[in-house]
């Protein structure tokens, strides 16, 4: 028997598994666009026939990292910022977990900017799901890096200088090979996208709107969304590079005008993800390292006999 | 003090191959039977620089560097020769010349590259009074003539070994023997053709001195390393598979040695974005159920405070590597100190339940390593293993036995599928793993590993209940801070028994004390020897366990003296404070000999410092500073 014997189980898989047998105290505010994403992660599991004891979810610091408590599956609720170098190593410990990761636009977009760039960049087989309610709301509606110009808060009582951060188009550019845009409003899209991007073999990334009524009334979160994959005014090719471009550019700027595109901007599933570069260059061995622990038979060398005659 | 030991300094630019040579040097003594010790200088600058390495060889186990030297072979800053416009050099040509006057013994050897460095500039820089004045022998040779007949003048370096054989009546085979291992073709004919023609060269000249090379015979194959090799191979016996690092002198060095071995090992070495990235891929790599381990120096590590307390809160096992260089913030990259104690044990939030190890020298770098490895994986908890600059750079050797260990794959208190079947769970069906009282009445809570059937938990940085759910019940928080904190006591325990880290040396009985931790003890004991020789009363009390501190060892060795001289390389004695704080008296019994102007100490420099201590009287060396006991 293998020592993690719930990878792979094949049952037939009801989303109500993946709710707390006892529900946990309630943290989110009533309203919040956040038991979108955690209605349509649970929708998405039996899609793609996922167990709880085969999914690893890893979430940051933030009203989002709160998932982890509704979620029923192995967490670890980790550090500000922190989740995807966490959830990228467990991935390569045991590459056959199914490893999701989880945060806030604060969280993600913020403080972890450098892990989104990196992990993305190494095209990590896991998913992200960045809930963007373009504000901080743990710590109680201070600007974030993706509050439009302008933007007051009590930390920024004149109005945001900054710009919103582009987050689709950063991680194009830093190399994610899924990249999606979806709302909690939108739950039929939300739950394929989701189920979607774990599927891919690479780094995908969601920013999932999410509203969050007790910090962010004035964000426009219930102006026409248009599914770009449903709309015959944009037709467009996913697996296009220069056309997701184009395309993140100008939903990245009318994200802020009124109109908001949602839908998959680029798929590239020609890329080898990292773990398969990185078992091609001999770096990583073809069986997952986490069973070799279990395993009585594994052969376990000496360094006395591989390195120590270097040094005779 | 020429007699029965020989410490041979070779000098050059960073770049010059000083490093390689001096490692060859020290092998071939070491295979022609001898004890050697390597000790390294060099300059934070990538080519060119005043660099050295000094090979100190005795006929039995060399604790320290030694005191000064007495044999130089200087070879001059090739780099130096074509200095950049605007870039200042000044003299740095000689420098390897020059710069070493100060520490050659009376009677010593001096042999210099008269191909490299000009008759008159070594004249400017008072090489002949100073000769006179100290009764060295100066050799100049044309190494690097002798190299270029042969093809490079890189080839000095050969040249140099070749003439210090010949000066000092060495044979000649273990190098020859080395040179045809490590190299091939041309290259090893044209070093073979080098070393003969320096030797025949060199024995040709009528040069007076009074070096004996010592003799003796291991009666056990030995081998030479660095501390930074013993922690890495300590890592992979103990079934370390997983490393996640960034850059970092002098982390940089077992990041590098695990990164080319791990793959070898089936395992696997990351590269990440930074210091906060490396200690969170460790911990995600554990929490998934392989063996990790990152590391850093001073301001990496400053960077992971945050994921060591993650760890800690979610007792995910882990350890780290810090190794010290001069601070505070980049400080002194290529200089030792051990001013990183506090920061290591003390760095995060909250109260830290966290172990430390010090280890003295190569031979504990790979003893505590495996005990890190084990305390992490059994107690589930982050341990760190604290070294500096000084061990990561010298080689020593000792009997390859020391490393015929069995590796150990345990992964520790993890559960199998089998096991949580029968293990707490919550109503939920959720697996409890974090039991209040754990069954077996220790406080460490099995813990299972994602992809485990019926092991789901959360593991979060928040206080947390039994099945890992964020809680700020009062009672919960009490009954797991009190099950976190006290895994430090059974830790105590389990070292007691099983490890021994805490060195004595010396006399059993002693008027005086000196209290040493880390990398200076092995120098401390030399200096303890020589003390003793000369009449006084010293014991010495070596320690490894830094948290938790071995508060009963060190108590009755305090106990036991009248007075204790606390030795270490920092500004402020942090390590006394340690002490004091761990025990809560002999703070009247403690005064501090401190050095932090980048060199270790060397043995003579602890004798007077414990001299003047005694006598009450001011030091009078400008480069350590005496701290008085400050009462209880
Ligand atoms: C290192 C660190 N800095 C700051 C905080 C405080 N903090 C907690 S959540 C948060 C912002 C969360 O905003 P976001 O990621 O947008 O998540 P949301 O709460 O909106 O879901 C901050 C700054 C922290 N926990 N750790
Ligand atoms: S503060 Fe905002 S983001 Fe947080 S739970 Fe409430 S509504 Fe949701």
């Amino acid at each position: 028997m293998s020592a993690f014997s719930a990878i792979g189980d094949e049952s037939e898989i009801d989303r109500d598994e993946f709710t707390p047998g006892i529900e946990p105290q309630a943290t989110w505010c009533p309203g919040c666009g956040d038991f979108g994403v955690l209605k349509a992660l649970k929708q998405a599991m039996p899609m793609v026939g996922k167990n709880p004891d085969e999914v690893a979810l890893f979430t940051g610091i933030g009203c989002s990292g709160k998932l982890n408590s509704y979620f029923n599956s192995y967490g670890f609720h980790t550090i500000h910022g922190r989740s995807l170098p966490v959830a990228r190593a467990a991935k390569l410990a045991n590459p056959e977990l199914e490893v999701i990761a989880a945060g806030g636009d604060g969280d993600g977009y913020g403080i972890g900017g450098n892990h989104l760039i990196h992990t993305a960049r190494e095209n990590h087989d896991m998913t992200y799901i960045v809930f963007n309610n373009e504000i901080f709301g743990l710590t109680k509606g201070q600007t974030s890096p993706t509050s439009p110009k302008g933007h007051k808060s009590k930390t920024q009582p004149h109005g945001s200088a900054k710009s919103p951060i582009r987050p689709l188009s950063q991680s194009l550019n830093a190399g994610a090979t899924y990249i999606a845009r979806t709302a909690a409003v939108n739950p039929n899209q939300a739950k394929e996208i989701i189920a979607e991007a774990i599927e891919h073999d690479g780094f995908a990334h969601i920013d999932f709107l999410t509203q969050c009524p007790t910090w962010n009334k004035d964000a426009k979160h219930y102006v026409p969304y248009t599914d770009i994959q449903q709309s015959d005014e944009h037709d467009h090719d996913v697996n296009d590079r220069q056309e997701a471009a184009e395309m993140m550019f100008q939903t990245e700027n009318k994200l802020y005008e009124g109109e908001v595109l949602t839908g998959r901007y680029y798929v590239d599933d020609q890329s080898p993800s990292y773990g398969e570069e990185k078992r091609a260059t001999g770096e990583m061995p073809d069986e997952p390292l986490a069973e070799r622990y279990f395993d009585e038979d594994a052969e376990w060398e000496r360094t006395y006999d591989e390195l120590l005659h270097h040094h005779k | 003090m020429t007699d029965n030991e020989l410490i041979w300094r070779i000098a050059g630019g960073s770049g010059d191959g000083i490093d390689s040579t001096s490692q060859n040097f020290a092998k071939a003594l070491m295979r022609s039977g001898l004890h050697v010790f390597t000790h390294r200088h060099y300059p934070s600058r990538i080519r060119g620089g005043h660099t050295y390495v000094e090979v100190r060889a005795k006929d039995e186990p060399v604790q320290s560097r030694g005191d000064g030297y007495n044999f130089l072979l200087a070879l001059g800053d090739s780099f130096a020769r074509n200095p950049q416009e605007e870039a200042y050099y000044g003299k740095e040509e000689l420098k390897p010349l020059y710069e070493n006057f100060d520490e050659l013994r009376e009677g010593g050897v001096l042999l210099y590259d008269e191909g490299l460095l000009d008759e008159e500039d070594v004249d400017e820089v008072g090489l002949e009074e100073a000769a006179e004045e100290n009764g060295w022998e100066v050799v100049p040779m044309d190494l690097r003539g002798i190299a270029k007949e042969h093809g490079r003048e890189i080839m000095r370096n050969t040249a140099g070994i070749g003439a210090t054989a010949a000066i000092l009546d060495i044979e000649t085979d273990e190098f020859e023997t080395l040179i045809e291992q490590n190299m091939s073709g041309d290259m090893q004919e044209a070093n073979l053709a080098v070393l003969e023609d320096a030797y025949e060269a060199a024995n040709e000249l009528d040069v007076d001195h009074d070096i004996e090379v010592p003799e003796n015979t291991h009666d056990e194959e030995q081998v030479i390393l660095s501390g930074s090799n013993a922690i890495s191979y300590g890592a992979l016996d103990e079934g370390c598979r997983f490393i996640s690092g960034y850059p970092m002198t002098p982390w940089t060095d077992v990041f590098t040695i695990m990164s080319q071995h791990l793959p070898n090992f089936g395992g696997i070495s990351e590269q990440v974005e930074d210091e906060i990235a490396a200690a969170a891929l460790a911990l995600g790599a554990s929490h998934a159920g392989v063996k990790a381990m990152s590391g850093s120096s001073g301001g990496g590590f400053a960077l992971m405070s945050e994921p060591l307390g993650l760890a800690e809160m979610t007792e995910t096992p882990v350890v780290l590597v810090e190794a010290m260089r001069a601070g505070p913030s980049t400080g002194m990259p290529t200089k030792p100190e051990q001013a990183d104690l506090e920061h290591v044990l003390y760095t995060s939030q909250g109260d830290s339940a966290r172990v430390v190890f010090a280890p003295a020298n190569i031979r504990e770098c790979y003893t505590q390593t495996r005990s890190a490895f084990r305390i992490a994986y059994e107690y589930q908890i982050p341990t760190i293993v604290i070294y500096d600059q000084k061990i990561q750079g010298e080689l020593r050797n000792l009997p390859a036995s020391h490393f015929d260990e069995e590796p150990n794959a345990d992964p520790g208190s993890v559960l199998t599928e089998e096991e949580i079947e029968e293990a707490a769970h919550h109503s939920s069906g959720k697996f409890k793993r974090f039991l209040h009282e754990p069954e077996d009445g220790s406080n460490v809570s099995p813990r299972s590993i994602p992809g485990q059937k019926n092991g789901r938990f959360l593991a979060t940085g928040n206080e947390h209940n039994e099945e890992g759910h964020i809680s700020e019940d009062p009672a919960n928080r009490i009954a797991q801070m009190n099950r976190r904190l006290e895994k430090l006591d059974d830790i105590r325990a389990d070292l007691d028994e099983n490890a021994d880290h805490q060195t004595y040396h010396g006399p059993e009985e002693a008027d005086y004390g000196i209290l040493v931790w880390g990398s200076q003890q092995d120098t401390a004991f030399e200096a303890v020897d020589r003390l003793n020789e000369t009449g006084h009363s010293v014991k010495a009390l070596g320690v490894s366990d830094m948290m938790p501190y071995p508060v009963e060892e060190v108590s009755e060795f305090l106990e036991s003296v009248d007075q204790a001289l606390v030795v270490e390389m920092n500004a402020t004695g942090q390590f006394r404070g340690l002490t004091q704080k761990e025990i809560g008296k002999y703070g009247d019994k403690m005064s501090s000999l401190l050095k932090y102007n980048g060199n270790p100490f060397e043995p003579a420099e602890i004798v007077d410092g414990f001299e003047s201590s005694i006598n009450g009287e001011d030091l009078a060396a400008t480069n350590m500073k005496y701290l008085p006991a400050a009462g209880d």
